[in-house]
């Protein structure tokens, strides 16, 4: 009777199903009242919490669901003079861009031939870099469709700051690439549970390619056009950048694309650089350290496995969160200084000193 | 197999696909339609709107769309060489210090024909 649970189609739609809609759309639509809450706590304010059910206001939890179908309510006006096919698609390709990412995320090891990786695909993350690129038209439609000054220099900033951050993340990647010799996502992070000195240091991303962490967390928040990245948006000089014009639902659709792209930005540094789903010393068969073995069964050590990946996710959310209200928004000239005159030579910098240990690494591991 | 692979990417794609649908279904049917002249007009800051929005802007950026293009076809190139890096050993490294010469070059002309300069 649970024999339909084996086909691969009807496995995929369960998977995503859990993971993407009942996980990332969850943690994506939390995230809005959280960075609120936390905006609030680092201003010593109280925060949202007025939304209510007779008594209960659970903290502002409630505000979720106000504002949601407070937006639905909204009137949806379509400016005069704007390209209305454009000025419709533009929310598409923005959640095109931020929920392909999840087709590769593993939230923990695989049980047997269960993964849980929605598809482990050869081209990995060549791919995946190929449709989140997607995200620029997103930006680039909505701001351009719209028929105003504002949301016109929005766009045009958008997509400028999108495309070069776009090589630096693509290069701070390759030092990666080169020590894990893989695309696909599945290999790098296995790897990633590989120690040095007997079984003391994880080789995770961030151990192996300190610099690189640096470059594509950065990186990866110019993408999301979170600040200090965020003069496509800037609030107080183009009031919302490029989607400016949209109103109601249309507008929650861009808000949240871009809230799911913030988890989406911490799921790929955890997958890339904190060993994804990996407890330090934990293996398939449990715990490994100096020798000792301590024994765990295959599904504990799923849970704490997916344990482990949800708490990383969460923490560089937090971290993204924490940073918006600690750093003042970068001028838009700093923004592409910073990008092509440090970024790029640190990059290529990168490429060349990990390639030199490697090969060193590799021959004296060889000759013995 | 290859086909099969992608199956779930292409679900996701759906999704994405769907969510964007239902975003703008929602809007358009249970938003409330009442425009007016003032509030179609395009957003000025309060002011009454000038002129078009579709605008010449900074030739910079498309400056930047260059650059942008001659770098990110060399990240493609260097992705099946970092890949296969540890297989290639010293030749490898030999191919990549040339290529990089080629890039760096390239960006040091940009950079001292002022195309990185923003003002």
């Amino acid at each position: 009777m649970m024999e339909f649970l084996l086909i691969p189609w009807v496995q995929a739609v369960l998977k995503i199903v859990v993971f993407v809609l009942m996980f990332v759309m969850m943690l994506g639509t939390v995230l809005t009242l959280m960075e609120r809450k936390w905006m609030s706590a680092v201003q010593d304010r109280i925060g949202p919490n007025r939304a209510n059910l007779g008594n209960f206001r659970g903290h502002g939890l409630l505000h979720l669901a106000a504002d949601g179908l407070k937006s639905i309510f909204k009137e949806d006006t379509i400016p005069e003079g704007a390209d209305r096919l454009l000025f419709t698609i533009a929310p598409f390709f923005a959640f095109v861009s931020v929920i392909v990412i999840w087709a590769v995320i593993p939230f923990a090891g695989p049980i047997g031939d269960f993964k849980f990786q929605i598809a482990d695909i050869n081209t990995g993350l060549l791919f995946i870099f190929a449709i989140t690129s997607l995200g620029v038209y997103g930006a680039v439609l909505g701001g351009w469709s719209s028929n105003s000054k504002y949301a016109l220099l929005g766009a045009a900033r958008a997509t400028s700051q999108m495309l070069s951050y776009e090589v630096f993340l693509g290069l701070s990647l390759i030092g990666i690439f080169m020590v894990y010799g893989s695309l696909q996502v599945g290999t790098i992070v296995e790897q990633q549970n590989t120690y040095w000195f007997g079984d003391l240091i994880p080789k995770w991303g961030i151990f192996t390619q300190p610099v690189a962490f640096v470059i594509f967390f950065t990186a990866m928040l110019a993408e999301t056009k979170r600040l200090p990245f965020d003069a496509p948006e800037g609030e107080s000089e183009i009031i919302a950048g490029y989607f400016l014009e949209y109103s109601g639902m249309r507008y929650a659709a861009f808000m949240l694309a871009e809230y799911i792209a913030i988890v989406g930005l911490a799921a790929l540094t955890t997958t890339l650089f904190l060993g994804g789903y990996h407890v330090p010393w934990l293996h398939a068969d449990g715990f490994h350290f100096l020798g000792g073995h301590l024994p765990l069964s295959p599904w504990l050590v799923a849970v704490l496995q997916l344990g482990s990946f949800v708490t990383k996710v969460i923490f560089f959310c937090w971290l993204t969160i924490m940073i918006r209200w600690t750093v003042p928004r970068f001028r838009f000239d700093q923004i592409m200084d910073l990008g092509w005159k440090r970024m790029l030579p640190i990059c290529l910098g990168n490429i060349v000193v990990t390639a030199i240990v490697l090969l060193i690494y590799d021959w004296s591991t060889a000759a013995g | 197999m290859i086909a099969e692979q992608y199956l779930p990417v292409l679900m996701l794609i759906g999704l994405a696909l769907g969510l964007g649908g239902m975003f703008t279904l929602l809007a358009i049917m249970l938003g409330p339609k009442r425009p007016t002249d003032v509030k179609r007009m395009p957003f000025e800051s309060g002011m009454p709107t000038e002129g078009s929005g579709f605008r010449r802007y900074h030739v910079r950026f498309y400056l930047v769309a260059m650059i942008f293009l001659i770098f990110d076809v060399e990240v493609i190139f260097l992705y099946p060489w970092a890949v296969q890096f540890r297989n290639l050993g010293l030749f490898g490294f030999g191919e990549l210090m040339v290529f990089l010469a080629v890039l760096v070059l390239g960006l040091v002309y940009a950079w001292k024909k002022g195309a990185l300069e923003w003002e």
